[in-house]
């Protein structure tokens, strides 16, 4: 049985394309074999981040319009034997996908043997971000300690218990958090909503905190998912949250201001 | 957090502001999601009518539909300044 995650958030820059690609990546990584989709028709940029840009050649809506097979459109992950991306086209518009298209190829990709299908929704609540959503069983919804991000994340929350195939038949979508671009700093000087104020507010508990990190920059400059950084406290963190998805139990890390020495105390820093 | 901060005039923590714009503006938007279309618009216009009468604030007029067993209440409560003085 294969599982449809779908990665969203409703506010746009939140992280949900570097989520996707890091999630995918980890999945693989644990030996499932996993689907990326791209549902961002028009603005194609998970096959950036995968670092298969170069490597495309048909895309999601030439398999839903049937003018390729699914197999010639999956690019085959370099780094993971059972990872997949399928991308998102860059000429035609939103509209070029459509339900049924959608439900058929997410069926094809179960029949496959595939595990995990990872839907990358568009920023907003338009048709590309609800079709991403609609076939979910289980939801990232991504967020930054940020106010309008996270009064979007309720308005998602609110579209994933109401406008899912989920939904419709009486049945619930699992929601996760995932909370990003956290910097422990800043919230122990109180400029920052705290994980507590977030889970408080939006009424659900996070599955993973990603840290604040250089380090994701570094990472889509080069094409690497940041979750392969395995230096990197984002990497790290995204980790984890990959473990919690498939069930485990472990705590959160880099979640607290790390002590700084007697000279930074004195100069700043 | 240096030596020099000292000198520097102390912003107020701003987490717990956001904290609280949220948790109101989130209950308000949960109440009416779901609900008939009409409702805020039913709101505006109720608002505009007292204040021909009455100068209450924006805020003044609250409508929310709520379950009752069966059948639904709409419920409409309006809150007068503390000196009600009428204005028509």
């Amino acid at each position: 049985m294969a599982e449809i995650l779908v990665v969203t958030s409703g506010k746009g820059g939140v992280g949900k394309t570097t989520t996707s690609a890091s999630i995918a990546s980890g999945l693989a990584r644990a030996g499932k074999k996993v689907a990326v989709i791209d549902f961002d028709v028009g603005l194609r940029n998970l096959d950036l981040i995968m670092g298969c840009e170069r490597r495309v050649v048909y895309d999601f809506v030439n398999v839903v319009q049937g003018e390729a097979s699914l197999k010639q459109s999956l690019i085959k992950d370099k780094r993971f034997d059972t990872l997949f991306v399928l991308a998102a086209s860059q000429t035609r518009d939103k509209d070029a996908l459509t339900k049924e298209g959608v439900e058929k190829v997410l069926k094809d990709l179960a029949d496959d043997g595939f595990d995990f299908i990872v839907c990358d929704s568009p920023a907003g609540i338009e048709k590309g971000a609800f079709l991403a959503m609609y076939f979910a069983d289980r939801a990232l919804v991504v967020v930054n300690p940020e106010v309008s991000s996270v009064r979007d994340s309720d308005r998602i929350l609110g579209l994933l218990q109401s406008k899912t195939r989920k939904a419709e038949n009486g049945e619930r979508v699992q929601e996760h958090l995932l909370l990003t671009r956290y910097n422990p700093e800043r919230v122990e000087r109180g400029e920052m909503l705290s994980i507590a104020d977030v889970e408080e507010i939006l009424g659900l508990k996070v599955i993973g905190v990603i840290p604040e990190s250089p380090d994701v920059l570094q990472a889509s400059n080069s094409g690497n998912p940041v979750i392969l950084d395995e230096q990197s406290a984002a990497g790290q963190a995204y980790t984890d949250a990959v473990a919690r998805l498939l069930g485990e139990e472990r705590p959160l890390r880099f979640t607290t201001a790390e002590k700084k020495g007697f000279f930074a105390k004195i100069f700043g820093g | 957090m240096g030596l020099f901060d000292f000198l520097l005039a102390k912003k107020p923590a701003t987490a717990s502001v956001a904290k609280e714009r949220l948790r109101i503006l989130v209950a308000q938007e949960r109440s009416t999601r779901g609900g008939p279309d009409y409702l805020p618009l039913l709101r505006r216009e109720l608002l505009e009518v007292i204040r021909k009468y009455v100068n209450v604030d924006a805020d003044a007029v609250k409508v929310d539909l709520v379950k009752d067993g069966d059948h639904d209440v709409l419920d409409i409560s309006v809150s007068l300044p503390e000196k009600a003085d009428g204005t028509g």
